[in-house]
């Protein structure tokens, strides 16, 4: 027997349209899945601000998904010179500004939209951390998304690299010469990974391959899952509330509304509308984000032969780039770069074990004591600050003294942003919390 | 002998990450704010000093001439009075010099200008501000094998190919302080004692035009990508409205 054939299929009204949709349904689970996911998938009223983040994390993955597919059309994954002796790859990006159609405005779109992924998506961390949205029973939920997060960097760091300007060709240079810091396997994997002993026209072809085609089929496959496990528990809320504990006759959560229409058309497209407007002025008024989103040296053909003098990831990658370059020290006798790797990998990682290293009584920062507010702010502080660290030259100073310069607040805030994950079990648990209220606050 | 190319190879790559070379430097000093301008007459004037000086040297193989006429060229004009050397409107502007030649002549192959005055801004000014400052800043310099060196760009490679209308600047070494306020030695320009065919007012507005040009050529579309974005905006904003309130309206029968 079919495994769906336990839902009421859709009944024509004896329309052609009625009619086709019967058909459909007759063969395919489409008014389940309608059902299942929107309609009558119920979502607690009283999401906020911070629950607009998924929604828009999925049109952008959208946006860079379409514009992507157009701007393969006519971008060149090669690394030879042309005839004006720029190398391909970059020639082809400028052609694809000034000659292509409306080529302009797709790339443009496709450089924001990385920066902007990395924004909502932080957002949309951060909310889960607000409200415990990772504790039991969404554990699958965070640990698919923390995957999304893993697969979204990878993909971000490739994508960088095929402008084949100088930051992209020195970033790639700088963070694959760091795989070669594992003892044993490194200096191997560092070659596998550019298939040549420096980046050059075989590690922009492969890299292409898999931004175009490998990550993205993963990062789909595990936003999917993402969205399935987070459907098949229900939504978190502000309150940290479990909607469906109380349910009336018919089996809907009393907090419970459906998703669709009143969250996709009610709620989150005023708000993703407000999101594409900053986005569109960022794309049509500063596309270059001051430097941020389209890095200044990256205008210049990448040349093995030229290190610029100050190498910084994007941005969105600096806090976690902070974290590499805070490791100093070479514990057990292995080089302290092996230990900035480690760092900087544990960094991603350790998030995936929130679930269980969150011990408290309560999931919403609404109800949750002063420990828990006060160390979840100086860690965002910290984020932030390591971020700002990460896009300057060692040595920086923030403020006017010799001792307190910005390696050593770096590895102040690295140490902060491990122990606050590693000692949330103790803390956590001895938090002065409020009680829960039963339903959700809604006025 | 493999061995020893590898070996090679990954002692330069080593060094290469470990030493910042001086090849990129840049950034000494401040720059002078450039006065760009989106104005016509100015970017001609910017094309035919560009075409006729930078286009020796440097392509901006990015560009057709034929698209000099969005800053307001016939096609007929560009074909009289731009092209030198045969050239259709409809190709790139592309030099003959090749690289080798470069090389042996200036130690260097001089850079593709197309997007130079966007890959020129840093945290001391934009693209524009660089080149304006670094148009102006070459003097004379006998230790040079050019004769010539520059105020932003020390050492550098590329001769003062203006030197007709600015005339031959000199320069003496004063003391500077840093931005950690250490001492380091500035350098001074000293005004040409012969001017050349340009004032010194004329020179600069004539480096101004041409940098204005070049901010143009680096990004041909971006007037009209403004333009396009104010009526992106507008229409977002009225959508907006309608969104609002449509869910609003959906939202008032929940409680």
């Amino acid at each position: 027997m079919a495994a769906n054939s336990n839902y009421e299929k859709y009944r024509s009204d004896g329309s052609l349209l009625g009619g086709l949709l019967e058909w459909v349904d007759a063969r395919f689970p489409a008014t389940s899945l309608w059902k299942a996911h929107l309609s009558e998938y119920y979502a607690p009223k009283n999401f906020n601000f911070w629950y607009f983040f998924g929604s828009i994390a999925l049109l952008v993955l959208v946006i860079q998904v379409v514009t992507g597919i157009f701007l393969v059309m006519n971008y060149k994954p090669d690394a030879s010179l042309n005839e004006a002796g720029l190398p391909v790859a970059f020639a082809s990006v400028e052609y694809i500004m000034r000659e292509v159609n409306g080529g302009w405005i797709i790339r443009y779109l496709h450089s924001t939209g990385a920066s902007a992924f990395f924004i909502v998506i932080y957002l949309h961390m951060f909310r889960g951390m607000l409200y415990g949205s990772y504790r039991k029973p969404r554990e699958l939920v965070w640990v698919f998304g923390t995957l999304v997060f893993l697969c979204l960097m990878a993909e971000a760091f490739m994508g960088y690299l095929l402008p084949w300007g100088q930051m992209s060709y020195w970033g790639a240079q700088v963070i694959v010469n760091l795989f070669s810091a594992i003892p044993v396997i490194g200096p191997d994997a560092s070659l596998v990974i550019r298939g040549d002993f420096v980046v050059s026209d075989a590690t922009l072809n492969r890299f292409f391959s898999f931004h175009v085609i490998a990550v993205p089929l993963a990062l789909i496959g595990l936003v999917v899952a993402h969205i399935l496990a987070l459907h098949e528990v229900g939504s978190n809320n502000p309150d940290g509330v479990e909607i469906k504990k109380l349910k009336n006759e018919k089996g809907v959560p009393l907090d419970g509304i459906p998703f669709h229409p009143y969250y996709t058309i009610g709620h989150d497209l005023p708000a993703i509308i407000i999101f594409l407007f900053c986005f569109c002025a960022v794309v049509f008024f500063f596309p270059e984000g001051g430097g941020y989103f389209l890095e200044y040296n990256n205008f210049l053909p990448a040349d093995p032969m030229k290190t610029p003098e100050h190498i910084a990831p994007v941005w969105y990658f600096t806090p976690f780039y902070s974290m590499l370059r805070a490791m100093v020290w070479n514990f057990f006798g292995i080089d302290a770069q092996f230990w900035g790797v480690v760092a900087m990998g544990a960094g991603v990682v350790i998030l995936a074990f929130l679930p269980w290293l969150d011990r408290s009584p309560v999931k919403s920062i609404r109800y949750r004591g002063p420990i828990f507010k006060t160390l979840l702010t100086i860690f965002v502080i910290g984020f932030l600050i390591l971020g700002y660290l990460g896009t300057k030259a060692p040595g920086h100073k923030i403020f006017d003294k010799d001792w307190l310069n910005g390696d050593l607040i770096a590895q102040i805030f690295t140490v902060y942003y491990f122990l606050f994950f590693l000692t949330m079990p103790f803390w956590s648990k001895i938090d002065k919390c409020k009680p829960v209220p039963e339903r959700v606050t809604f006025k | 002998m493999k061995s020893h190319v590898i070996k090679l190879i990954r002692r330069f790559a080593a060094t290469a990450l470990l030493v910042p070379a001086m090849a990129l430097a840049s950034g000494a000093g401040k720059l002078d704010k450039a006065p760009v301008s989106t104005d016509q007459a100015a970017l001609q004037n910017g094309a035919k000093l560009f075409i006729n000086y930078c286009l020796n040297c440097h392509g901006a193989s990015a560009l057709r001439y034929n698209q000099l006429q969005k800053i307001g060229l016939t096609e007929e004009a560009i074909r009289e009075n731009l092209l030198f050397t045969g050239e259709k409107t409809g190709d790139m502007m592309q030099i003959s010099m090749t690289r080798d030649d470069a090389e042996a002549w200036f130690g260097t192959v001089p850079p593709d200008l197309s997007v130079i005055a966007r890959a020129k801004a840093s945290e001391a000014g934009s693209g524009a501000d660089y080149l304006y400052t670094y148009l102006r800043g070459f003097y004379q310099d006998p230790n040079r094998p050019t004769g010539w060196n520059n105020k932003v760009f020390d050492n550098v490679g590329m001769p003062h190919a203006l030197w007709d209308l600015q005339g031959t600047q000199t320069a003496r070494k004063v003391k500077a302080t840093d931005a950690h306020g250490k001492e380091t030695v500035g350098i001074e320009l000293i005004a040409p004692a012969k001017p050349g065919r340009y004032s010194t007012e004329e020179y600069d507005k004539a480096v101004a035009d041409l940098v204005s040009f070049m901010v143009w050529m680096g990004e041909p579309v971006a007037e009209k990508r403004k333009q396009i974005g104010i009526y992106v905006l507008i229409y977002l904003a009225g959508f907006y409205l309608l969104a609002h309130a449509l869910g609003k309206n959906y939202w008032k029968d929940i409680h």
